[in-house]
């Protein structure tokens, strides 16, 4: 503070001058290298995936080695399944735990419930994955479709209490007095009434949850293995999009590599129309 | 909600209440058991090994020894020199998107930066592999050889893949959280903050570095720490560029390994009990490790934020 009143224009002025000018430059070149990379790794994905995206690539099996051609069809087939079982888990145990957290939660053991919820988002991928295989794979003797959908739904839960709580907090008080002023028990005002309400918002942290598991590589490496062929059913290992482009991306054939990129360009399409058409849902409800 | 005192107490509020708090609870459990059941796998490792297991520098499942401290090593130098490249970047670009971005382009570029977070770590590593390990091999490393090279820390065969490539494909990967975080506990600095330096004569930059950057200073932090527990048990794309190897160079070329990439590595390789048992472990430790750090890192952000606050996907 001392330079500030005494020289008003003597050399400190245009040091004080020169050293905004310069940070300034810095914070938007920091900004300008943020958006840049995005840019960078979602163009090459795109160069490099269009050209091995085919027909083929969406409808085929995986060749043999050395044959060309083939596609992932079984890995594109496979990854919705995963994420249908993991939502068909995630989905209500998450959104009543949001409930829980926003209608019921105002107190201690919901603050401790909604910490654990944040400390859960960030635990490492690849414990989920071990945990599932211990609590699946191990006692079934197979790894399974089952298993990478549990890992998945381990991941999705913890996003989908999240948004589920903050949108609904978001419902105004006036909507909730005036159905309970018309009589309906409490329950039936949060089930038809409050939780309709915040619809939008609670799909869109669904979207974003599926998003996040779509795209999970490391939960599924012991659980729903990978699988060169359709599954048979859900007892047994099936392929997922990441893992495929995974085992292409690592082995040493030229062509594979190009499906990995296909691969790659398939699975960010998914994830990032999803990301949008969750931001485009939501958008009236990120209003605060 | 009680709005209007003595209502009669209704069967199905009871019931669904209940219900709720069960589903509230398991999410709380869930964090529990899967602490537990890693316990138990990891049993027969921490009784033959105790301590040992933390320390130990030979991680060699053919001679049936585990000491995790290259894995260790691995983890926690490449997720600091993560830390290193991305919080300057980071915070430059928070500070960019809560100070000077004009309404029309904050939306947009906060959108693209979460965008960023929404890639999958498997297109990382993809990208990572064929895009930017060449980079590093030819020009990063060279270029640092040749200026650098008397440094212990730039010796060795520059292959490309290795720590550097690590610590770089990490630090993009924690870029968006840290830059969601900070812009959101940047934007919870009141305003009159900022007035009153301005009202003191105080240049745009002085305003930050003297009045917003102190006043979200232990959000900044809690954003860095979550950056940092994301890089510690960051898998897929560190496997597929720090080169896969249990030994400490003390150099950023050297190969290296770290706890998850050794998981996901060994995990279906792992013949005998102690062996698997001992990858549990790992995944224990980092278990332990993540959720620590994503407490203290809450703890932070709440204390700026007076409340949770923290980018979309967290």
């Amino acid at each position: 503070m001392r330079s500030f009143i005494s020289q008003s224009r003597g050399f400190n002025y245009w040091r004080r001058k020169a050293t905004n000018t310069v940070m300034s430059g810095v914070m938007i070149l920091s900004a300008l290298l943020t958006v840049g990379l995005l840019f960078a790794i979602l163009g090459y994905i795109m160069l490099q995936g269009v050209s091995a995206l085919s027909l083929d690539f969406l409808t085929q099996l995986p060749k043999p080695v050395g044959e060309p051609g083939g596609g992932m069809a079984n890995a594109i087939v496979g990854t919705m399944v995963l994420v249908a079982i993991a939502s068909g888990i995630a989905l209500p145990v998450g959104i009543l735990a949001g409930v829980y957290l926003s209608e019921f939660g105002r107190n201690r053991l919901g603050t401790a419930i909604h910490f654990v919820t944040d400390v859960l988002t960030g635990i490492p991928s690849i414990a989920v994955g071990i945990f599932a295989y211990a609590l699946i794979v191990l006692p079934m003797r197979s790894f399974s479709a089952i298993a990478g959908g549990v890992a998945l739904a381990i991941i999705m839960i913890p996003i989908v209490t999240r948004t589920t709580e903050e949108m609904l907090l978001l419902v105004p008080g006036s909507l909730r007095e005036a159905s309970l002023a018309l009589g309906i028990p409490e329950w039936r005002m949060i089930l038809r009434v409050v939780v309709p309400t915040a619809g939008a918002g609670i799909t869109t942290g669904v979207m974003l949850a599926i998003a996040r598991a779509a795209g999970e590589t490391a939960p599924l490496l012991f659980t729903a293995l990978g699988n060169r062929y359709w599954h048979t059913d859900l007892w047994h290992p099936i392929a997922a999009l990441p893992l495929q482009i995974f085992t292409y991306a690592i082995a040493p054939y030229e062509d594979w590599h190009a499906q990995a990129w296909a691969g790659a360009l398939v699975l960010v399409a998914l994830v990032l129309l999803l990301s949008v058409a969750a931001r485009i849902v939501g958008r009236e409800r990120y209003i605060r | 909600m009680k709005l209007f005192g003595e209502r009669p107490v209704n069967a199905g509020d009871a019931a669904f209440r209940l219900i709720a708090l069960v589903f509230g609870l398991m999410v709380v459990g869930l964090l529990l058991v899967i602490i537990l059941q890693l316990t138990s796998g990891a049993w027969i490792a921490i009784t033959t090994f105790g301590l040992g297991f933390l320390v130990e520098s030979t991680w060699d499942p053919v001679a049936r020894e585990f000491g995790a401290l290259p894995l260790i090593y691995g983890t926690v130098v490449s997720s600091l020199l993560a830390l290193l490249f991305a919080v300057p970047v980071s915070v430059g670009a928070a500070v960019y998107l809560s100070e000077y971005a004009p309404d029309w382009l904050r939306t947009p570029v906060s959108f693209l930066v979460e965008l960023l977070a929404a890639i999958p770590s498997i297109v990382y590593g993809l990208w990572g592999v064929f895009v930017m390990v060449p980079i590093v091999r030819s020009y990063i490393e060279v270029w640092l050889q040749e200026r650098l090279g008397f440094l212990p820390l730039f010796q060795g065969p520059p292959y490309g893949l290795g720590m550097l490539a690590a610590g770089l494909i990490l630090a993009i990967m924690i870029l968006p959280i840290i830059t969601a975080v900070s812009r959101d506990v940047m934007r919870a600095v009141p305003d009159t903050q900022r007035e009153a330096m301005l009202a003191l004569g105080a240049t745009k930059w002085e305003v930050i570095s003297r009045a917003v950057i102190p006043y979200a200073r232990s959000g900044i932090v809690g954003a860095t720490i979550l950056g940092l527990g994301r890089a510690l048990g960051e898998t897929m794309a560190v496997t597929m560029v720090i080169g896969n190897r249990s030994e400490i160079t003390g150099s950023l070329f050297g190969l290296a390994q770290t706890m998850a990439s050794a998981i996901a590595n060994e995990f279906t390789e792992a013949t005998y009990d102690l062996y698997t048992s001992s990858l549990i472990e790992l995944a224990l430790v980092l278990l332990g490790v993540t959720v620590l750090l994503n407490a203290i890192a809450r703890l932070l952000v709440w204390r700026v934020g007076g409340g949770p606050v923290g980018g979309r996907r967290e």
